[in-house]
């Protein structure tokens, strides 16, 4: 376990380096949480039903979305290093080491899905505080549920992540299936549209996927569209889908190192 | 004159050795096309939820603005397809693999824009043609030859637009070798501004995408005219009917960027 940890800390503070890569995605995202923004705004003032979400609820969700975009796992390649590994066969060595494969990979996928967004989230969530109609959490308890939420999102996603890199175990290549995955995740887990816009029947599949633990449930805590009292049962279902990620995983990988062939050279 | 045509030979000759290449791993390359295609695909479940819940964007229908849609997909993945090499550009600045073009007889331009050529974007150009044609469908636009002009007209000069954003992304490198993501946001982010009327921006974001950028002369503007809505920007009715040209204005003012950056280029000595 201890082995584990040195090298998430090891990741996670090298990672903790790539201050001129925060600033840039910085700029990029307060662009686009801007004009999504705009587009959700005018939306609003053209439907005058009653929404199950308010103007300034879907406002301050779009701003998280945009603060907490990079820890969702949005490329195909949600690990460059490993997939270079596994092409160039330096995989072996990383096969050679007395360590569990699977939870080295997922040491990893954790540190490179919270140090960089820790980075970013501070400036985006301060900017868009002060200029942009994003609101405080109505009551510490609703901000206290949004952390502890948070964090099992951070073990959801990052179990999932694993699961597109083993993936790589047999295409190689990275494209088809795992191109997918990422616009699926984002459509599923509101950063696209909130959640709660998508119709009403097809509320009920959202909330059984997994995808809603990953940004959707932890926003709605924030906002207080879900009470604080519900952030047991969202943390159960997160935790229950991240070790059915893991399982699968750990199964994967398995299965993938006995048919590896390591590309010699 | 010949020198032109000689040029545009050897850009063709290029593209058909790079399309062979791809067409070598054409598992790889379909995949890949299917990927994308389904990828945007997911993206347009969001905008049809939106109609769902909404009704209407400020009296747009979902199927007006699934022209608007589908005319900047489809420009985008033509201005992708020809211009990646410029977006790409900035590993030949910092690996200083610039300089062997330079040496070369022929314009740079021509052959950064000839070494990439991903036909797989048209995983991207699919899914705009098809929400395209069912827009059109839908909406029943009783086509005439200046429609058919002004839909045609547009795409290209939006694809035209986007080249020449992408050409002046490159010419940063010149000077900054790092290539800026904040950039992304005025291409990318263009594209998904051009997916909506211009009137639902803020004004001062409105006038930036129309005057700085003409994204707006190429999309909602000829869009208003082939609906037969009124463009609220208050522009001239033969407007739209020039508006390509402005696209194509837009590349070569970037070109003539271009030129001027490639003159203050420093090579990085790797």
């Amino acid at each position: 376990m201890k082995a584990y940890f040195a090298l998430f800390s090891a990741r996670f503070r090298m990672l903790l380096q790539y201050r001129a890569a925060a600033i840039a995605g910085f700029g990029t995202q307060l662009a686009f949480g801007l004009i999504l923004v705009m587009i959700l705004e005018a939306f609003y003032r053209s439907g005058n039903a009653e929404q199950p979400l308010t103007q300034a609820q879907a406002v301050t969700y779009t701003w998280l979305g945009q603060a907490f975009l990079g820890m969702l796992p949005y490329t195909a390649n949600p690990d460059p290093e490993v997939r270079d590994m596994i092409r160039s066969g330096a995989v072996a060595y990383e096969l050679a080491l007395p360590l569990d494969l699977y939870t080295l990979w997922y040491a990893r996928a954790i540190a490179s899905r919270s140090a960089p967004t820790l980075l970013r989230c501070f400036p985006l969530l301060f900017v868009a505080y002060l200029f942009l109609g994003m609101t405080l959490p109505p009551s510490l308890a609703s901000g206290a549920a949004f952390l502890v939420s948070l964090l099992a999102a951070l073990f959801l996603v990052s179990a999932f992540s694993v699961l597109i890199t083993v993936s790589l175990m047999w295409t190689v290549s990275g494209d088809g299936i795992a191109r997918l995955l990422p616009s699926l995740v984002f459509l599923c887990c509101g950063l696209i549209i909130p959640l709660p816009l998508f119709p009403d029947w097809a509320q009920g599949i959202l909330n059984i996927l997994p995808f809603r633990g990953m940004a959707d449930a932890p926003f709605r805590l924030y906002l207080g569209h879900l009470p604080p009292g519900d952030v047991f049962a969202i943390v159960a279902h997160q935790l229950l889908w991240t070790l059915a990620f893991v399982l699968l995983g750990k199964w994967l990988v398995g299965l993938g190192s006995r048919r590896l062939v390591v590309q010699g050279g | 004159m010949k020198d032109l045509r000689d040029n545009f030979r050897l850009y063709l000759l290029c593209i058909a050795l790079s399309l062979r290449g791809q067409m070598q791993y054409r598992a790889s390359f379909f995949l890949y096309s299917l990927g994308q295609f389904v990828a945007i695909g997911i993206e347009f479940i969001g905008l049809w939820a939106l109609f769902h819940r909404f009704g209407n964007l400020k009296g747009w229908t979902l199927a007006e603005v699934a022209l608007l849609y589908g005319m900047a997909n489809v420009a985008f993945s033509i201005a992708d397809t020809f211009g990646r090499g410029f977006d790409t550009f900035s590993g030949l600045v910092k690996n200083g693999e610039f300089d062997r073009l330079l040496t070369r007889p022929r314009p740079t331009t021509l052959m950064v824009a000839a070494r990439e050529f991903p036909a797989m974007r048209i995983g991207r150009l699919l899914q705009g043609a098809i929400v395209l044609v069912w827009a059109a469908i839908a909406l029943q636009v009783h086509w005439t030859i200046p429609k058919i002009f002004l839909l045609v007209g547009a795409i290209i000069g939006g694809a035209c637009t986007f080249i020449g954003l992408f050409v002046l992304q490159a010419t940063l490198c010149f000077w900054t070798i790092e290539s800026l993501e904040i950039v992304n946001a005025v291409t990318y982010g263009g594209t998904l501004t051009a997916q909506y009327p211009m009137t639902i921006y803020r004004p001062w974001f409105r006038y930036f995408f129309t005057f700085v950028i003409p994204l707006a002369c190429l999309n909602y503007i000829p869009v208003s005219a082939l609906l037969d809505r009124q463009a609220t920007l208050g522009v001239p009715e033969a407007f739209p009917y020039f508006a390509p040209f402005i696209g194509v204005l837009f590349l070569l003012m970037s070109l003539r960027v271009w030129k001027f950056g490639e003159r203050k280029y420093c090579s990085t000595g790797s």
